[in-house]
This record gives C-alpha cells, sequence and structure tokens, in this order.
C-alpha cells in the first residue's frame, strides 16, 4: 500500500461539506424538535392525570426499548403510508430522529422538572399564579437551566447517531466518506479524517458542557 | 376573617392535624408556636391550600378553602405567603420577581405592577437592589424582597412561615421590623414563629400548638403570664430561659 495521500481530502472538500452540512442540521433539528416534544412527554408524565401519564410512559418505553436503526426504518416505510405520499429521506428521518430523541430528552427533562424544589411551586401558588403559569414562569426556566449539560451532552451523541442515516441512503459526513473512500481508493485516509472531524466536534461540544457545569458549580 | 373549624390531617397513618380550631379577625396578629413537628407549618399552609385538609373546612373572608369547587388560585392571590426559605424566583430580578404574579394575576400593566413594585421595595429600603437577582442579597434582604412579593398582591390577610428561622441571627431583626411595621397597620397576620419578642411586641392572640393539636390559644399577655397547659409551661421555660 502506498503512502498516506491526504491530497484526496482537499479535492473533495465541497462533497465532504455538504455532508457535513445535513449532519448537522440534522442534529440541530432533531435537538430542537426532540427537546420540544420532550418537554410535552415530561409535563404529560408529571400532570398527575392518570391515562395522559400512562400514555407518555407508554411511548417513552416502548421507544427507549427499540434501537435506533429500527425506528429510522420504521419512520422511512410508515410515515409513507400513513399520510399516503412519500416524504423523502431527509424529512423520515428528521422525524425519526425527533421522535426517538424526544422520547429520551423527557426522561432528562422530567428529572430536571423535579430538580426544582417544591418551594418555588408552593411561593408561585401563593401569589394565584395557575398550574400551567407555575410550569411555564418558574418551573421550566430553572429546570432547562440545571439541565443545560446534558441536553448538549445529549446533542453530541445524537450528533454521532446521524451516522445511521446511511440505512435510507441519505448523505450525511459520514456516508460521503465512506463513498469517496471506496471510489477513490483512499480508505485509511478517509476514514482517519472522518475520525478526526467528528472528535473535534463532539470533544469541543464536551468543552463547552465542561465550561458550563464550571459556570453552574457543579 | 380566616375561620378554621376541626380542621384534621393526616400523612398516611401520621396524624399531622387533629381537629384543629380558631378564628382570626380582620387586623388581628396571630402568633402560632410550638416544638417542631407541632402541625404549625402544616396549619399555615392549609389555610391557603397549598396542603389539603381530610377533615374539617377553612373559611377566607367566607369561601371555602377546602371546597372542591373554590377557584383556588384566585383566593390565594388575596393571601400573601412568606416562606422560611425566602422562595424567591433565582431567575429572575427583584422587579420581575415583585411583577410577575401582578402582572398574569391580576392582569396590571407593566407600568402600574412596575411602580408598585419600586414603591414597596423602597419602603424596606432596597430600592438600589431591585434590578439584582436574589442571590446577590443576603438572606435578611431576600426576606424583606419576599414579603414585598406577597405585599405586591395587596393582599387581605398575610401568612409567615418561620420567616426568621433560615436567617443568620443578625439578620434577624431587620425582618422582623418589616413585620412590625405590617402589623401596626392593620394587617392581618398568622405568624409561625419562634420570636417571643415579636409576639409580645405585638400578637393579640398567642396559638400553642403540640402533636397536630391546639393546645392553647389565649391573648398574648395571659399565654406569657399564666399559661394554663403543663406543655405550653415547659416549652415557654425551654424557649425563654437562656
Amino acid at each position: 500500500m502506498s503512502s498516506f495521500d491526504f491530497g484526496v481530502i482537499s479535492e473533495n472538500i465541497p462533497f465532504l461539506w455538504q455532508g457535513l452540512k445535513l449532519s448537522l442540521w440534522l442534529t440541530v433539528l432533531s435537538v430542537i424538535g426532540g427537546i420540544a416534544i420532550g418537554t410535552i412527554l415530561a409535563l404529560m408524565r408529571l400532570s398527575g392525570m392518570r391515562s395522559v401519564a400512562l400514555f407518555a410512559a407508554g411511548y417513552v418505553n416502548l421507544i427507549r426499548s427499540i434501537p435506533l436503526i429500527l425506528v429510522i426504518f420504521w419512520f422511512f416505510f410508515l410515515v409513507p403510508l400513513v399520510i399516503g405520499r412519500p416524504i423523502g429521506s431527509f424529512y423520515s428521518a428528521l422525524i425519526a430522529f425527533v421522535m426517538f430523541e424526544a422520547a429520551y430528552y423527557s426522561e432528562i427533562i422530567r428529572a430536571g422538572i423535579q430538580s426544582v424544589k417544591k418551594g418555588q411551586i408552593h411561593a408561585g401558588q401563593a401569589t394565584g399564579l395557575n398550574y400551567w403559569q407555575v410550569q411555564f414562569y418558574i418551573v421550566l426556566p430553572q429546570a432547562f437551566r440545571n439541565m443545560i449539560p446534558i441536553l448538549v451532552t445529549q446533542g453530541i451523541i445524537l450528533f454521532q447517531d446521524t451516522s445511521l442515516v446511511f440505512v435510507v441512503s441519505l448523505r450525511d459526513f459520514m456516508t460521503v466518506s465512506s463513498i469517496i473512500a471506496r471510489t477513490e481508493g483512499r480508505l485509511a485516509e478517509m476514514y482517519v479524517f472522518a475520525a478526526f472531524i467528528y472528535f473535534v466536534i463532539c470533544f469541543s461540544g464536551s468543552l463547552v458542557v465542561r465550561n458550563l457545569q464550571k459556570a453552574q458549580g457543579t | 376573617m380566616i375561620n378554621i373549624s376541626d380542621v384534621s390531617k393526616w400523612y398516611g397513618d401520621f396524624q399531622v392535624l387533629n381537629s384543629c380550631s380558631t378564628n382570626i379577625e380582620k387586623g388581628e396578629v396571630v402568633v402560632i408556636c410550638g416544638p417542631s413537628g407541632s402541625g404549625k407549618s402544616t396549619l399555615i399552609k392549609c389555610v391557603n391550600g397549598l396542603e389539603d385538609v381530610q377533615e374539617g373546612t377553612i373559611h377566607v373572608e367566607g369561601i371555602p378553602v377546602t371546597s372542591k369547587r373554590t377557584n383556588l388560585t384566585k383566593l390565594r392571590s388575596r393571601i400573601g405567603m412568606v416562606f422560611q426559605h425566602f422562595e424567591l424566583y433565582p431567575h429572575m430580578t427583584i422587579r420581575e420577581n415583585l411583577c410577575l404574579a401582578q402582572q398574569k394575576v391580576l392582569k396590571r400593566s407593566r407600568d402600574e405592577a412596575n411602580s408598585k413594585a419600586e414603591m414597596l421595595i423602597n419602603r424596606v429600603g432596597l430600592l438600589e437592589h431591585i434590578e439584582k437577582h436574589p442571590g446577590q442579597l443576603s438572606g435578611g434582604q431576600q426576606q424583606r424582597v419576599a414579603i414585598c412579593r406577597a405585599l405586591a398582591m395587596d393582599p387581605v390577610a398575610m401568612l409567615f412561615d418561620e420567616p426568621t428561622s433560615a436567617l443568620d441571627p443578625e439578620m434577624i431583626n431587620e425582618v422582623l421590623d418589616v413585620m412590625i411595621e405590617l402589623a401596626r397597620d392593620g394587617m392581618t397576620m398568622m405568624v409561625v414563629t419562634h420570636e417571643m419578642g415579636f409576639a409580645r411586641k405585638v400578637a393579640d392572640r398567642v396559638v400553642f400548638m403540640d402533636n397536630g393539636s391546639i393546645v392553647e390559644d389565649r391573648p398574648t399577655n395571659e399565654f406569657f403570664t399564666d399559661p394554663e397547659s403543663e406543655r405550653a409551661r415547659d416549652f415557654l421555660s425551654k424557649i425563654l430561659d437562656h
């Protein structure tokens, strides 16, 4: 085997960048969607309404017992059946990620909500705020502030998980690297490069988390 | 104004309140004292429905707190409450702490809420701190802010749940001074406290509780000079003799 030739990377930068953009977009949108739906699921589980709480708990436990790759397949084949037309790989993958991550985020958010002292809720109630006002103005802002590090950590895991979208033939960063590796016959260079990029992004994320934790004094 | 009648409450098998009854008239200041675990804090939290009761009734201005049909949030907005651990909202400034319920519950405009907040904060001498967060204030300052937050709602009565017991000794008086002023202005107050000096100075009546029961309910002077029960005498000797 010839020596390393990293020239293959610079020649393919636009293609690689497209893949990375897709990975990042998928991550960002899934984090936002996952937190939004995860918050709703968490509030449902803590609502004290039995049927609502059971439904949310059932959903969370079901999703958490299934491999992500299966969920991606499901939504790829199921969503077009349900709505009657194909929606494309990207949107089906996005929906799969959002619904999958929502289950994990809801557990994080539920713990965050429960970490807010009961006295804070009493204080809000004592001034006449109703249940939703107490949640929205008092509990959730404090819960999210406590949760930011772990939410970011979950985002880093999600970023790595986006490499699974090759199963619905989406061209994320990993898939693109792999295509170049095979067509150019530069497997070692491309997989080292891909690993390096994942490392830089994820490790930067971890540093952000560490600084956030330091700032919070935990 | 506040009418507590035969109230009992259980946590599982453990009875925390045992058929408690008392009345508080408009403008009256009532101190509730007793050993820890005697049910004082629980009783005061039942008055604005933060804790529910299993037996008996509580009425505030004739409205039944203990009825399922009562709009509790509306009732609570008329009763101020001050907590042992202040419970200011840490993610908001002092100003926001004072304005939140004014705007969301009483639907006051931002300007109205702000001027009310400034007026109250100025009265307790903390106007210069109004844009700070609670964490930047001392315990005594935080508790004064918490009193203002309750007063901002123009309550008809104020409940105090051990307002000075989480404070360092040198900060107790700055909080008590605010409460004394409030009492002299004619506010109806229920105060759970171990500060017998405060009780002597401003309370009209002292309610002594032990094991979930109201053991004595007497005019302040009589309570201190001639307690009827052995338990109250014992409590007073322990709390006053040092």
